[in-house]
């Protein structure tokens, strides 16, 4: 999924050089200072975010917007939005 | 009504008490229930003298990084030196410390129980347990709360 999320985050979590479990970890810590329908953007560069976003956007009630990969894929943002 | 996971962590070596808080403190982030029971040398992982100095064994462990025949492994010294790598590697890699990891799960609303029976065995004190974990409760109690659990895992 190399392709841009036009969408504007309110805010941005920094989580490049932690692993699993500590993106989705801080993720949600993060996630709950937002408003719902605010969008928040993951900078990391756990490869298993992957599959751990998108799965803890949908178990936590918010909207996984998609993923960008930088060139070379070796770091990625995630957006998410804040479900209601 | 959120989902549930309940574990039991019977292992009291760093490396099965990793995955017990890794699993707790990514469902408490998935917006899931969990709970974990700790019983007897999972207790380790809850006591004040010994959680955060937990151990990684060499002997009969054909995982280790650096393979090393169990005669070497029985050496004195070699089960701090596998331990000290595997915590290097976890540093490394920038995962929490296992006592970091119990805070995350603290704050995060895990419930931690330690297993009575256990202490009762083992002749430890309640005040020998970290202040994070729950009062300590029996099988009844943890079933209670197993029978409602989505998933229910024994580590």
């Amino acid at each position: 999924m190399a392709e841009t999320i036009d969408v504007k985050p309110d805010s941005v979590l920094d989580v490049k050089g932690l692993c699993c479990p500590m993106p989705v970890v801080k993720a949600k810590k993060a996630m709950d200072a937002l408003e719902p329908g605010q969008v928040l953007e993951v900078i990391g560069t756990d490869a298993g975010s992957k599959g751990d976003m998108p799965a803890w956007a949908k178990r936590s009630g918010n909207e996984f917007l998609g993923f960008t990969e930088e060139e070379g894929g070796e770091v990625f943002h995630f957006f998410v939005r804040k479900g209601k | 009504m959120a989902k549930r996971l309940a574990i039991i962590a019977s292992k009291g070596t760093l490396d099965m008490a990793y995955p017990v808080f890794i699993l707790a403190s990514t469902a408490a982030a998935l917006d899931m229930e969990c709970g974990i029971f700790f019983t007897f040398y999972g207790l380790d992982i809850v006591n004040k003298k010994k959680y955060a100095n937990l151990k990684v064994s060499p002997i009969a462990n054909p995982a280790m990084p650096v393979s090393v025949p169990n005669i070497v492994g029985m050496l004195p010294g070699m089960t701090a030196m596998a331990t000290k790598m595997m915590k290097d590697m976890i540093k490394k890699s920038n995962t929490p410390s296992i006592p970091e990891f119990i805070e995350i799960c603290h704050e995060t609303g895990v419930k931690m129980w330690p297993c009575q029976l256990t202490l009762d065995i083992m002749g430890i004190n309640p005040e020998d347990l970290i202040d994070e974990v729950e009062p300590t409760c029996g099988a009844g109690a943890f079933l209670d709360y197993a029978v409602d659990a989505d998933m229910s895992l024994f580590i």
